[in-house]
């Protein structure tokens, strides 16, 4: 059995560290702490590829498309501004 | 009508046009001389997402379209004072979520931050603080579902269901591609606020994503 030195991390904490970690936030000791708990635990590791995965995921949304009457409002609109301005 | 400028007939162009080629300085330039166009395809690239965020602030998607539309005018007002110290983007968000703001809270919008909310579900780890329920593995089949488009629409009601103000975090940060600073200027927060909005948010789709693959097997 491994012993838990003090300023281990358990896998609880480290997962409440993610988004910090990504963000570049952590300070240089935390990052040694969060990368040394990730490199002897696979669930962990797991966890912050989901992590990364999401992001990937939910950053390919593509806005939808405009209809078509839409499109014509937004041209009146723009030509009601323009013809303002003269 | 010039020619050319009427209802499209041949393919339309790719979206990214606008963020790829129009730098701010440019389009603002065309935006300014009368080219109806690059508002049209600035309205097209932000409308939606617009419209998403202000659904966060407001009781109805009747109400979300009605402060969309008074962006866009208080937007196209505004342009020829928009001395571009902020990016475009920023400036038209930050507009909208003002309009937003003073048009209906539809809740406490300052206590959530404060609340504790895990990651995880504290039942999945064991009293020594490690994972007794593990993260099942899901990153594979959610590529091949989201390839076959068969994902977007679901992440897309995911969304829909975060708290008001982490979806508004994760959409800037993670759909419209805002840095943090960006995001704190829009939604007013500062930037630990902002960093715990975005946590909750991630963590509680990452949780969905693992809830959606282990009902497929």
């Amino acid at each position: 059995m491994k012993l838990l030195r003090r300023r281990d991390l358990v896998c609880q904490q480290a997962v409440e560290l993610v988004t910090d970690y990504l963000e570049g936030s952590l300070s240089r000791s935390a990052r040694r702490r969060f990368e040394a708990h990730l490199a002897g635990c696979p669930h962990c590791t797991e966890y912050l590829a989901q992590m990364r995965e999401t992001i990937s995921l939910t950053g390919r949304l593509e806005p939808e498309d405009l209809t078509p009457q839409m499109r014509e409002e937004f041209t009146d609109l723009y030509r009601r501004w323009r013809s303002e301005q003269q | 009508m010039r020619a050319g400028r009427g209802p499209r007939s041949g393919p339309r162009p790719a979206r990214p046009i606008l963020s790829v080629m129009d730098p701010d300085g440019e389009l603002l330039h065309r935006l300014r001389s009368g080219d109806e166009r690059a508002f049209v395809s600035l309205v097209e690239r932000y409308h939606e997402p617009m419209l998403r965020l202000a659904a966060s602030f407001v009781p109805s998607r009747a109400v979300a379209e009605e402060v969309v539309q008074d962006t866009w005018l208080a937007a196209l007002r505004g342009l020829e004072a928009f001395e571009g110290r902020s990016s475009l983007k920023t400036w038209l968000f930050r507009i909208l979520v003002n309009r937003a703001r003073t048009t209906g809270s539809k809740e406490q919008r300052s206590v959530p931050v404060a609340d504790p909310e895990p990651a995880v579900d504290p039942t999945r780890f064991g009293g020594d603080g490690g994972w007794s329920d593990p993260p099942e593995h899901w990153i594979e089949a959610a590529e091949r579902r989201m390839e076959a488009g068969k994902l977007a629409d679901r992440v897309r009601a995911w969304l829909g269901e975060l708290p008001a103000r982490q979806r508004e975090v994760v959409l800037l940060r993670d759909i419209e591609g805002m840095s943090s600073e960006e995001v704190c200027a829009v939604l007013a927060l500062t930037e630990g606020n902002q960093r715990v909005l975005l946590h909750r948010g991630r963590s509680r789709l990452r949780q969905l994503f693992e809830d959606e693959f282990r009902e497929v097997r």
